[in-house]
């Protein structure tokens, strides 16, 4: 690394350094940082109010302690909890960042080896590879599985890796501000008294991967959290449950309830001090500061407010986060959703949403690297008419590939590679036997693609393809005894079948999108010039020759065979060129490519004309290998009513040949639209086009709603309303239309639309896209969504999204960094989401009613006894019961079935996935409950307070001393409260684990045990004036009225739940009750999820994450190190090669500008950048 | 990042296999079931009904007498008198008549009853200072906030001091019996042993200063402003129910739950007479009252009960009923329940999956 002394003297303070921040506290800022945050929480302060109020003697109608000692509690759980989350993540950044770059700067020049990562934002000066180029591979920015090149200026190219030369740059570059588009870049680099404007082809940008290039320098530009990488992350919104909204929000209703009852008592303080109360002032004289009744009213309404404050209940937000804090330890110790391969467990990187886990309508899913694997393997193809690649058994029928299969020997190929498995043995044994077209089918994948090839040592070749499935194709070429061993610009090595072949490469006709095909036309050793194709069956088929019909015919079945398992097929073909035919079409093309105007349709038409009249070879299948279960996962999330969207950057092909292969599209859906708009930004014709596609909306939204409006009319018929429900139909639309859809007026149609498909498939977003569905959907829809994901390219989607996922255990984890759960298998999500959010959910729900029944039917007693206590705030409980009801006498068991609690167990949330719904549709809490919670709250208060009124009106104990005493009178309420809550709870845990027994009864003895301490004579004789309850507990407790009035209490206030519970299970069972019903009835449901195989399709699997210009560059030999081995690269050979970086870089500007562009963030945002003033970075 | 050997090795990170990591935890999952509810409201029915009827049974079997002798009898004219605070300190005795219909069998408890005095008013029930109840000599001189403005007479500590205190109930009464054959017979009744235990030897205590007898110690503290004597000398009958553990005080001093309210006054002494050996005899009685304690000012009512108690306590009629109707209810419930259940629950037809 070197680094320039002076601009760290004099600029070091104006620049980020590399390391990203997380860590929010130190040992000494932390007490005081903490607790100003915790006081900013609404719930804290308000307790702080409170413990105010209950310093004023006047008002204070209980002692300090009963707020203070909670308080402290609740502060101390949330500080220990922040420092650990602090701590841990701490500790989990500073493992995941790189030691290495952290300490590098802006102005920095750095040196990046192959397969490192780019470390940050580098203005690319030098590289290994001739004319400055380097590759980089950008999957984890933008998802594309391709190579792009990269180039340096020709003046910084020449600085080499001479050390004292680069050490003497002193170039100054002057750029935009640090911003998040992925795709472009303005700057200019003074140097030497020049200009040089810089683009973003000279950027290297942190999070790529350097590959194929042995090394580079490069200059920091941005670093940290400037890097453009770390600037599309988004800020990182505080993310909030749904429940904690609606908790906040009734946190507020039932503070504005606490003011209504505070009021009511206050009145009535009012009007008994003025009827009654004046009486009484003989024994009881005002003090000076009560002036009057209505003085009066309005402390006492100050009284109660401290009295009920209870029904706010200040432990729920620290009980719910210990239970989060549960539920996310369970996920991270659940060894079902461990990858051993990888020895990664999964990991609840927040501790605040587990709940809405339980919630999830809607997924947003990256594909690459999460619904595949980003593997391609060369699995079966089709050779003149028959099929290899499937094993049978001796019976002919099918065998499953297993890892038990055997695999094909390729031992007797000494270049073989490894890792490459194939199980047909019938094709090896067609190559052995020397099958003519079997050798020219592999011979046409050693020869035509734009694989390089490096040989480091005998016989150990490395590949280095730019783009996976060309990797596939060549390797298995290779490992059948087609080898492809070096190429130069005019020549293809083979190593055939052990002979060493030479071919002569006459011309590449690149691959792009619109051709969807490349050839190559070689001469081989014998003289004969042959043109080798391979392509997209569609394409392709149109041009062969018509004696192949039959074999076309048979091909096509295969085809679908092929496309039917979700494989990505190519069609191959190959033609004998005619020596003279050629040479004239080798002029023409010659002087197609130096005519500047329409050069590209000159040679498209030069192209389209050699490549007819073609000999079908066969069909290669490549599997993009999913991720294991992906299928099996996706049709159970689905049957769960989660709606699943595949949001991707990669091509429409591979994007819908994944969906095909995880029967997200079938054949059997009604339809499906593809809105696909090609779009040129630099045309000002957009809105005419935009027009364009709003009607392509609209027809498409039409035609859902036709059949809608349709049975909204024949309500009554039945069938229709059925058909229309079952009815299919899937939405596939690109990153250019997607870009126009997302504007204001349209982005509603867009969503209706989107919602009526079964299945939505966006492909060529950028990152920004993403995050723009899924905000539109969380917008719109008031649904719970969630993104998952891999890459860079989805962290804005993940922390868009209210849950975001990452895949971890690929080597960025720039993803797993944003997400808030992070695990190793897109399959795990289906655990994840159907058991441990189902359950976190489930718990949540029953905890909160539980929580709030609990609070109201503890409180409102001393509303009630307000009455007939003169309005005057005395409370009904002891003091210290006051306190330590919440946090001691009834947290635990609750607690318990927070953490622990199943309606039904794991086996069972994932055979019905239907167990999920409720949760999306919010059943288990909103309002409705809570109101009914309460209501029985409100109803248990009332039974507290009034059984024992009754009762105690006019009672002695059994030796005629009087019991109606208030200190009885709150140790029968108190201990009737316990028992009949610890019922309740012992009703609401469907689940009784040995911690759920011990917290509850263990809660009744200490409540018992702590009652009898605390009336006890000895703690009397130490604090008399705390402890006035002496004896109350055990002159009471002795008595039978006592207990007979206990016992009808409980009764009375559990019967009905009983009832009404019972009734409910029996006439309107929920699918968990029925579940529970049929499981201890002993009758096992299996269902079958297994993956339905695709039948027969006439679509083309045709996919290819291949890009255009990669033929100039290998025909120009720009990028052959062995360039050095063959000196002179051939002038003129393609003409106008001498452009081939210009037009290779050219297009890739198009496409990319083309996708990011959109109305959303383009001439909006472009003119703003404009107007920003350009930030100055001088480097010395 | 190094490819590591799948899920082995001392550094693997595979969570453990616990039950209770993998939520595997052995457990009891109770439900709802016919088998289990229908029992049980049953029972649970039978139970409440059968105890109400034995409740209500047992509480017919206790007699209880309650007369208001607020202004009946010959005490309006002390009623009035005590309107007047110019008068409070004149003495007025005054009786009332009453007879009973049977004889009150074994124990038989004397009660005062007053009705809409507010002895639970939060300002009422912490002016007083257990401290200084406990006969801490510290409190005794210094008594705590809470008893303003009960606390001072004029500088002079108030003891036993607060609002409670110094409202205590202060009519006494003599209750005379008029057996059939003439003459009048006084009924005894024990005085003492009508407070709790731990009241008497724990929570109230005299303060203890060696070699001082009670008037000493209590040297420098001021009576309560309504009393008419201090409180080392509420019973000039028994030394030892003096000060702090005078048990009149003691009864006073544990606050009523609600305005109306009666407390223990005296126990029938059934050794003292043959004719009161098992209990108060039916017949006529008198009860004379030294009436101190002023009721216009409350609006309120005092009551003399006289009543005898069963192993459930007094004649508390609400909880049998209560019991009764609940029991009544939850059998009614169960059969709604039971019929439910064999047209719907039992044939499983809601439980399609």
């Amino acid at each position: 690394m070197l680094a320039s002394p002076i601009f760290y003297r004099f600029f070091s303070s104006l620049f980020q350094d590399n390391r990203i921040r997380t860590s929010k506290y130190n040992i000494f800022t932390f007490l005081p940082i903490n607790l100003f945050e915790q006081f900013q929480r609404v719930a804290n302060a308000y307790f702080l109010f409170l413990l105010i109020l209950q310093l004023i003697p006047q008002i204070s109608s209980l002692s300090w302690f009963t707020t203070i000692v909670p308080l402290v509690l609740v502060l101390t759980i949330t500080a220990v909890k922040d420092a650990t989350d602090d701590y841990v993540g701490n500790v989990l950044c500073s493992r995941l960042q790189n030691e290495k770059w952290m300490n590098v700067r802006v102005g920095d020049i750095i040196k990046l080896e192959n397969n490192q990562f780019v470390a940050a934002d580098l203005l690319l000066l030098s590289s290994s590879e001739p004319y400055g180029l380097c590759y980089v591979e950008t999957a984890e920015l933008d998802g594309e599985t391709n190579l792009k090149v990269r180039q340096a200026l020709t003046v910084t190219s020449e600085l080499g890796m001479d050390m004292s030369k680069l050490a003497d740059f002193d170039g100054e570059v002057v750029c935009e501000p640090p911003n998040n588009k992925l795709d472009r870049f303005v700057g200019t680099l003074y140097w030497k008294d020049s200009r040089y404007p810089l683009d973003n082809e000279k950027l290297l940008l942190r999070g790529c991967v350097l590959r194929n290039t042995e090394w580079c320098f490069g200059m920091v530009i941005f670093a940290g959290p400037q890097t453009k990488l770390m600037q599309n992350c988004g800020r990182t919104a505080f993310k909030r449950t749904s429940i904690e909204r609606l908790m906040n929000t009734l946190v507020l209703w039932i503070f504005g309830f606490l003011l209504c009852m505070g009021i009511i008592l206050a009145i009535g303080n009012s009007i008994w001090e003025e009827k009654v109360g004046k009486n009484f002032r003989d024994y009881l004289v005002w003090e000076d500061v009560l002036s009057n009744s209505v003085f009066s009213g309005f402390l006492t309404f100050w009284s109660y407010i401290i009295i009920l404050n209870t029904v706010v209940p200040i432990s729920l937000y620290v009980s719910v986060e210990v239970i989060r804090l549960g539920h996310s330890y369970f996920i991270n110790w659940d060894r079902k959703m461990y990858y051993g391969q990888r020895d990664m467990p999964a990991e609840a990187r927040t501790t605040t949403l587990n709940e809405e886990l339980g919630q999830v309508e809607y997924i947003f899913s990256d594909k690459t690297g999460t619904l595949t694997q980003n593997i391609m393997v060369f699995n079966k193809c089709s050779i003149n008419g028959k099929t290899y690649g499937d094993v049978y058994d001796e019976f002919g029928h099918k065998v499953e590939i297993s890892e038990k299969t055997p695999c094909v020997d390729f031992s007797f190929n000494p270049l073989r590679d490894k890792k490459f498995h194939f199980y047909d043995h019938s094709l090896v044994e067609a190559i052995k036997l020397g099958d003519p077209m079997v050798e020219e089918f592999f011979r046409l994948l050693a020869l035509c693609h734009t694989v390089m090839s490096e040989e480091k040592n005998e016989g150990e070749l490395v590949y280095q393809a730019q783009s996976p499935d060309e990797g596939a194709l060549v390797t298995a070429a290779r490992n059948f005894g087609f080898v492809f061993r070096a190429r130069t610009p005019e020549t293809i090595t083979l190593y055939e079948m052990g002979k060493h072949v030479t071919y002569q490469l006459l011309a590449i006709l690149d691959f792009n999108n619109v051709r969807k095909r490349m050839s190559v036309i070689v001469r081989n050793p014998v003289g004969q010039i042959k043109l080798y194709s391979k392509g997209a069956d569609t394409i392709l088929f149109d041009r062969l020759d018509p004696t192949n019909d039959d074999l076309m015919y048979t091909t096509s079945e295969h085809l679908n065979e092929f496309a039917g398992e979700g494989l990505r097929t190519l069609a191959l073909a190959y033609k004998d060129l005619d020596e003279e035919y050629f040479a004239d079409w080798m002029k023409r093309l010659h002087i197609a490519s130096t005519t500047l105007e329409n050069r590209e349709e000159l040679l498209a038409s030069l192209y389209e004309e050699i490549e007819q009249d073609m000999m079908l070879l066969g069909a290669t299948a490549i599997e993009d290998k999913l991720q294991e279960g992906v299928a099996e996962t996706i049709a159970c999330l689905t049957l769960s009513s989660i709606k699943i969207w595949v949001l991707t950057g990669d091509k429409l092909e591979t994007a819908m040949n994944i969906g095909y292969s995880c029967n997200m599209l079938r054949d059997d859906m009604n339809e499906v639209f593809i809105i696909t708009a090609i779009l040129r930004v630099q045309t000002l014709r957009w809105p005419q086009e935009r027009s364009c596609i709003k009607k392509v909306y609209l027809d498409v939204y039409i035609k859902f709603t036709r059949p809608l409006t349709s049975i909204q009319k024949l309500k009554t018929n039945d069938s229709v309303f059925e058909e229309t429900i079952t009815s299919e139909y899937a939405l596939i639309i690109n990153g250019h239309s997607l870009a126009h859809a997302l504007e204001a007026d349209l982005e509603c149609l867009l969503l209706d639309t989107a919602c009526l498909c079964k299945t939505v498939v966006c492909c060529r977003v950028t990152p920004l896209q993403k995050a723009q569905v899924v905000e539109l959907v969380k917008k719109y829809k008031r649904a719970v969504t969630l993104a998952i994901g891999d890459g860079a390219n989805d962290v804005s989607m993940i922390k868009t999204a209210h849950i975001g996922v990452g895949i971890s255990g690929q080597e960025g984890m720039q993803a797993v960094l944003a997400s808030d759960y992070s695990f190793a298998q897109f399959r795990y999500l289906q655990r994840l989401l159907l058991v441990h959010g189902r359950w976190s959910y489930y718990r949540m729900c029953r905890f909160l009613c539980y929580f709030f029944y609990k609070n109201f039917a503890f409180t409102l007693v001393h509303f009630w006894f307000g009455f007939f206590c003169g309005f005057s705030a005395q409370t009904v409980y002891d003091q210290w019961f006051i306190t330590l009801f919440n946090i001691v006498y009834t947290s635990l068991p609750v607690l318990a079935m927070g953490l622990f609690d199943q309606d039904v167990n794991e086996q069972n949330s994932l055979r019905q996935p239907k167990l999920y719904e409720p949760g999306q549709l919010n059943l288990l809490f909103n309002k409705r409950q809570f109101f009914m919670c309460t209501l029985q709250g409100i109803y248990t208060s009332c039974v507290l307070f009034f059984i024992p009124y009754g009762a105690f009106s006019n009672t002695v104990r059994d030796d005629g001393s009087h019991i109606a005493d208030q200190q009885s009178f709150a140790v029968t309420i108190a201990t009737s409260l316990i028992i009949v809550v610890s019922v309740q709870i012992g009703l609401d845990t469907n689940y009784w684990t040995a911690v759920n027994h011990f917290y509850i009864w263990g809660s009744l003895t200490v409540y018992f045990s702590i009652l009898f301490a605390m009336h006890s004579d000895g703690i009397f004789r130490i604090f008399p004036s705390h402890f006035p309850f002496i004896g109350t507990a055990r002159n009471s407790l002795t008595q039978t009225s006592v207990w007979l009035v206990i016992l009808l209490t409980a009764v009375i206030c559990v019967m009905p739940v009983v009832a009404i519970r019972f009734l409910r299970t029996d006439l309107y069972p929920t699918l968990s009750d029925k579940v529970r019903y049929n499981g201890r009835k002993q009758r096992p449901q299996e269902q079958n999820l297994k993956r339905v195989r695709r039948t027969s399709s006439r679509r083309s699997a045709y996919a290819f994450s291949h890009q255009e210009g990669y033929g100039e560059l290998i025909t120009s030999g720009k990028n052959m190190k062995a360039a050095r081995l063959f000196p002179a690269p051939p002038t003129g050979r393609i003409p106008g090669s001498s452009s081939w970086i210009e037009s290779l870089l050219k297009k890739r500007t198009e496409m990319a500008s083309g996708a990011a562009v959109g109305p959303l963030n383009g001439s909006a945002e472009r003119s703003k950048s404009e107007n920003t003033p350009v930030q100055q970075q001088h480097i010395d | 990042m190094g490819k590591k050997v799948a899920g082995s090795g001392p550094c693997s990170r595979i969570p453990d296999n616990s039950a209770f990591k993998q939520q595997r935890l052995p457990a009891w999952s109770p439900s709802l079931t016919a088998e289990t509810v229908l029992p049980f409201f049953y029972i649970i029915g039978l139970v409440c009904v059968l105890l109400g009827v034995a409740l209500f049974l047992t509480v017919q079997k206790i007699q209880e007498i309650q007369v208001d002798y607020t202004t009946s009898g010959t005490c309006d004219a002390c009623f009035e008198m005590r309107s007047n605070k110019m008068s409070a300190s004149v003495k007025c005795r005054c009786s009332v008549d009453f007879s009973l219909k049977e004889n009150f069998q074994e124990d038989v408890f004397l009660y005062y009853g007053l009705v809409n005095f507010h002895q639970n008013l939060r300002r009422y029930m912490d002016s007083r200072d257990d401290g200084q109840l406990v006969g801490r000599t510290t409190n005794l001189k210094n008594p705590s906030t809470y008893c303003e403005p009960f606390a001072y007479n004029n500088g002079t500590p108030i003891a036993p001091c607060g609002a409670i205190a110094n409202s205590m109930f202060n009519d006494s009464f003599t209750l005379k019996y008029l057996p059939p054959t003439g003459g009048v017979v006084i009924v005894p009744f024990y005085r003492t042993g009508i407070a709790w235990y731990t009241d008497k030897n724990v929570k109230f205590r005299n303060p203890q200063i060696e070699n001082e007898l009670l008037p000493q110690v209590f040297q420098g503290t001021a009576q309560p402003f309504y009393w008419q004597k201090p409180v080392y000398e509420l019973d000039p009958s028994d030394p030892n129910n003096n000060g702090f553990i005078n048990e009149d005080f003691i009864v006073w001093m544990r606050e009523a739950a609600f305005p109306s309210f009666k407390k223990l006054y005296g126990i029938l002494n059934r050794q003292s007479k043959a004719i009161f050996e098992h209990g108060l005899p039916a017949g006529n009685y008198s009860v004379t009252i030294s009436y101190n304690f002023p009721a216009q000012y409350f609006q309120g009512k005092k009551l003399v009960v006289l009543s005898t108690v069963s192993w459930f306590g007094g004649k508390n009629i609400f909880l049998p009923i209560a019991y009764i109707v609940t029991g009544g209810v939850i059998l009614v419930v169960a059969v709604v329940l039971t019929v439910v259940y064999i047209k719907i629950g039992k044939k499983g037809l809601n439980m399609e999956e």
